[in-house]
């Protein structure tokens, strides 16, 4: 059997040594009449290679976007992962270890969240992070309950042009607590719509929770709507792509109170969209409300530097029914990746990525602008990402695309109904050349 | 190490102009304070780091209710496949019909091992299946037209439990453990009521005790209307013998990174799909893998699910690994797991019950409870030994948990641990319990050998310090 060191000698003796005859007794505790007498329906084992084999040959009828010309993003991309990352990440010392309860024999860990928390907290300006989230959608969500809690309200307003991944996963949990949901619409420029904002704005509202860039790619103004939100007693919650902030303002930088985000860009693969990690970060004031683990310097005995989980008592193994959240597990592994990733770039690196994006879709976006027939839908300013508007239904353009191996991007129809059916979502990053770019415009030129 | 000019990447092509075509107030104004390091020293830094970690390939880790097993390496070479690591979430149907395979096949494995009807995989790690079960129960009684708000759960749960119950808004109601460590049922009889939505056990239970009377126990629960719900930690005691579904569960999670020995990751990721009934199966959150003659599409459109829970499909590359290791193992190998796992605890059960006494008794599943109350009179606290037991190169057990063992010492060794290992942390605990008596400050002052010592965690908790100072 695969993986199990046992003798059939080693088990006798150990049979023996507890007094047992069978190893079918071990199992007595169990009623009889639920003992299962017939084997699984699930097959017999196979052998390694049989099994790579197996996978192998399921993996190939997939085409991953990772071995396409691709434009899809919609909060996923396709960014180059350095090796140092996969061969660190692999190192059973840290992917095989487990929660660090133990902190003297889990330093390696711990300082990692520990440069982890560091490293997102000063990419979002606020001076607090946790450890990580299971995604951007959970964190984007448990930001809404943790500003329910603080401020004791149940009016979450959000902005329709947010990730409808998000929303969705918000709504779910929004549910379960009885919040409220407003949804305000986006302007032309395609950002949130200040005034109808202002209009939902009063004293029972817990947070206003906005996205920058957007999900149509185009970035916000959060500061033009910090002072009304504050005047209400209301949180602010952003929702940020990380590598904007290479760039663009951090949410600390505009007082922010909570920032959240999806985290998949520092490192780690798409993965069919899992796992992925979530970041969330907060002003000290609410730190004994933030949810997930944190990590604490601290010294040893000796006085020697050391790293501790700390404030448990937010926490579900202390707290039980009174914790912050239930969250337990988390995404460490996907932390590490991210800590090396940002470390790996470091300062020079990761400035350079956001500008190359930012470059490189401004390029896209001012060919596919010159393509007869196609335009862009905002005008609002944008990074990496934004939402090109087409002579045709998008899901045309997408299926002739992709006959020569590109993924043109998201038909935005997909959630925001008929209206938006010639609407495109298109992403550009490190990974595209101007010679994808021509491949593309020659789609676009065929398709009007 | 960090120092202006070092760079540890560098990315094809000319240097990319400053954003020139947005308005300055855009723009950020100050730098976000990353290090400048070379590549080699990323490296060595994370590499120096590493070393510092107690880990499963290094070393046993008997840490109960953690199922600390050895991962596999193939499931690591068969997650990182272009053709499953490379896919975008978006792509369609027909360019990930491997992937929704995966997802098909998995569920339906899943299925077939714990007697459930329909399983997700949308959900995380267990706590987030809690979750999603305690939102399919208020959905199904909200269908109903009831309004049943209590959840009981045994004082010897895990945390999570009554947290997620508190989620979804329930109020959590603890019911005492009897004297055998088995849910009491004249308890049970006199809590449950007409306004109790949900029972959450966990079998076997934390003790690594099989709750003998589960079918009357699920009987009463469900007398009364009541949806009953497993917590699946603890599954790998029951692997090929016995199904959850079978003894008449509703509801459960499954924790992927434990029974099918996906990587912890240092905390995550994990995988905590939902299983489920018939009658419950459309309350599952979407999407959905439809299978249509050879055919896989996902179905979004459920509408009476509870909603999304996950951004899209939940932690593909991890449950990718689990299918993977039930691949290897089929219906043998995972009755294998089962019987091995419990002959190892209850080997080491039986070896250490009379220094560390089991107060529930040394039968157990996969798991047991011991006690280090006996050296409470040396001064000697189970930390103690937790800390002591660090300085022979093993990881503790669980302690302080189950909350109604004192000075619990929760042990679950696992199927993956030679007869050797056990007899050597076996000699290991006789050795302390004879240091406890003789020197107990060797044990107060433990650990010696580690990396760092005892942490000053009244600090860290009054005046955390969460960053690093940013330094130029």
């Amino acid at each position: 059997m695969p993986y199990i060191y046992h003798t059939d000698e080693e088990r006798r003796e150990m049979l023996d040594a507890i007094g047992l005859e069978s190893e079918d007794q071990l199992f007595t505790q169990i009623p009889e009449a639920f003992r299962l007498t017939e084997p699984l329906a699930i097959g017999t084992g196979l052998s390694e290679y049989e099994t790579v084999q197996h996978f192998q040959e399921i993996a190939s009828r997939n085409n991953p976007a990772g071995g396409m010309t691709s434009f899809l993003g919609g909060g996923i991309y396709d960014h180059i992962v350095p090796s140092v990352i996969k061969h660190l990440a692999g190192r059973s010392e840290f992917y095989t270890a487990y929660t660090p309860y133990q902190a003297e024999v889990s330093q390696g860990t711990l300082q990692v969240i520990f440069e982890y928390q560091s490293l997102i907290s000063r990419l979002t300006g606020l001076p607090v992070a946790n450890a990580s989230m299971y995604d951007g959608a959970t964190a984007f969500a448990e930001a809404a309950l943790m500003a329910a809690k603080v401020t004791r309200r149940s009016r979450i307003v959000h902005s329709t042009n947010i990730n409808p991944r998000f929303v969705g996963v918000l709504k779910t949990y929004a549910t379960a607590q009885d919040l409220q949901l407003i949804a305000i619409p986006h302007s032309d420029s395609g950002d949130i719509d200040r005034d109808s904002l202002l209009a939902e704005l009063g004293d029972e509202v817990a947070a206003v929770l906005v996205q920058t860039p957007n999900y149509f790619g185009v970035l916000e103004a959060p500061w033009k709507i910090r002072e009304a939100i504050t005047n209400v007693g209301a949180l602010l919650v952003v929702a940020v792509d990380p590598c904007s902030l290479s760039i663009f303002r951090s949410p600390g930088d505009y007082g922010a109170d909570i920032a959240v985000g999806e985290g998949q860009i520092l490192g780690n693969d798409m993965s069919f969209g899992g796992p992925l990690l979530g970041f969330m970060a907060c002003k000290q004031k609410f730190v004994r409300s933030l949810p997930g683990r944190l990590v604490s310097e601290t010294t040893d005995v000796d006085g020697k530097r050391a790293f501790t989980l700390t404030l448990q008592t937010r926490e579900q193994h202390i707290r039980r029914e009174k914790a912050t959240s239930n969250i337990c597990t988390n995404q460490g592994l996907l932390a590490l990746k991210s800590t090396v990733y940002m470390a790996l770039l470091g300062e020079t690196g990761f400035h350079e990525l956001g500008k190359i994006c930012h470059a490189r879709a401004h390029e896209l976006a001012s060919m596919i602008e010159a393509s007869p027939g196609y335009s862009l839908r905002f005008d609002g300013p944008y990074f990496r990402e934004f939402v090109v508007r087409c002579p045709v239904d998008a899901t045309t353009v997408i299926s002739e695309a992709r006959k020569v191996g590109i993924l043109a991007g998201i038909p935005l129809s997909k959630f925001y109904g008929s209206n938006a059916k010639n609407d495109l979502l298109v992403a550009v990053t490190e990974k595209r050349t101007t010679q994808d770019f021509e491949a593309f415009g020659s789609v676009l030129k065929n398709v009007s | 190490m960090s120092k202006k000019g070092r760079r540890g990447y560098r990315f094809a092509g000319e240097p990319a102009a400053a954003p020139t075509s947005v308005s300055d107030e855009y723009l950020r104004r100050d730098r976000p304070g990353l290090p400048h390091v070379s590549e080699p020293g990323v490296v060595r830094h994370f590499i120096e780091l590493s070393i510092l970690n107690h880990h499963i390939d290094k070393n046993l880790y008997p840490l109960g209710s953690c199922t600390m097993k050895y991962n596999p390496k193939v499931n690591e070479d068969v997650a990182a496949m272009l053709g499953f690591s490379g896919l975008h979430p978006e792509q369609s149907d027909a360019d990930t019909q491997g992937a929704l395979e995966v997802i098909h096949a998995l569920e339906e494995k899943l299925c077939a091992i714990a007697g459930m009807d329909a399983f997700s995989l949308s959900t995380a790690a267990g706590a987030h299946g809690e979750l999603v079960g305690m939102l399919i129960a208020k959905k199904y009684f909200a269908d109903r037209g009831e309004n049943r708000h209590k959840v009981l759960v045994p004082d010897s749960a895990h945390g999570t439990n009554p947290a997620s119950a508190h989620m979804v808004g329930y109020t959590n109601h603890s019911i005492p453990s009897g004297e055998n460590g088995e849910v009491d049922l004249d308890v049970l009889r006199e809590t449950i009521d007409e306004d109790t939505a949900v029972l959450m056990l966990t079998v076997p239970n934390t003790l690594g005790i099989f709750e003998s009377q589960i079918g009357e126990i699920l009987k009463i629960a469900h007398d009364h209307g009541v949806l009953c719900y497993m917590d699946g930690a603890n599954l790998n005691a029951l692997l090929g013998r016995a199904r959850p579904g079978d003894f008449g569960f509703d509801i459960m999670h499954i924790n992927l990174h434990k029974t099918f020995s996906t990587p912890h990751g240092g905390g995550g990721p994990g995988s905590g799909p939902v299983g489920v009934k018939k009658e419950l199966a459309k309350y599952l959150p979407g999407p959905r893998v439809r299978k249509d003659g050879g055919e896989f599409h996902l179905d979004r459109k459920n509408p009476n699910s509870i909603g999304f829970i996950h951004s899209y499909f939940g932690n593909f590359g991890i449950y990718l690994r689990a299918l993977t290791y039930i691949t290897r193992h089929g219906a043998e190998g995972l009755k294998r797991i089962s019987a091995t796992a419990n002959l190892n605890a209850n080997y080491l059960a039986n070896a250490l019950g009379d220094l560390y006494p089991i107060p529930y008794g040394k039968r157990c599943m996969h798991e047991f409870v011991a006690s280090g109350e006996q050296y409470r009179k040396y001064g000697v606290k189970t930390l103690d030994i937790a800390k002591r037991l660090l300085d022979f190169g093993y990881h503790a057990p669980t302690i302080y948990f189950p909350l109604i063992v004192s000075e619990a010492l929760m042990i679950e060794p696992t199927e993956t641990e030679s007869k050797e290992t056990l007899d050597r942390f076996i000699d290991v605990m006789k050795q302390i319990a004879k240091e406890a008596a003789e020197n107990p400050e060797l044990l107060r002052s433990a650990p010696h050998e580690t990396p760092v010592r005892r942490l000053d965690e009244v600090t860290a908790n009054r005046k955390p310090i969460l960053t690093a100072p940013l330094q130029e």
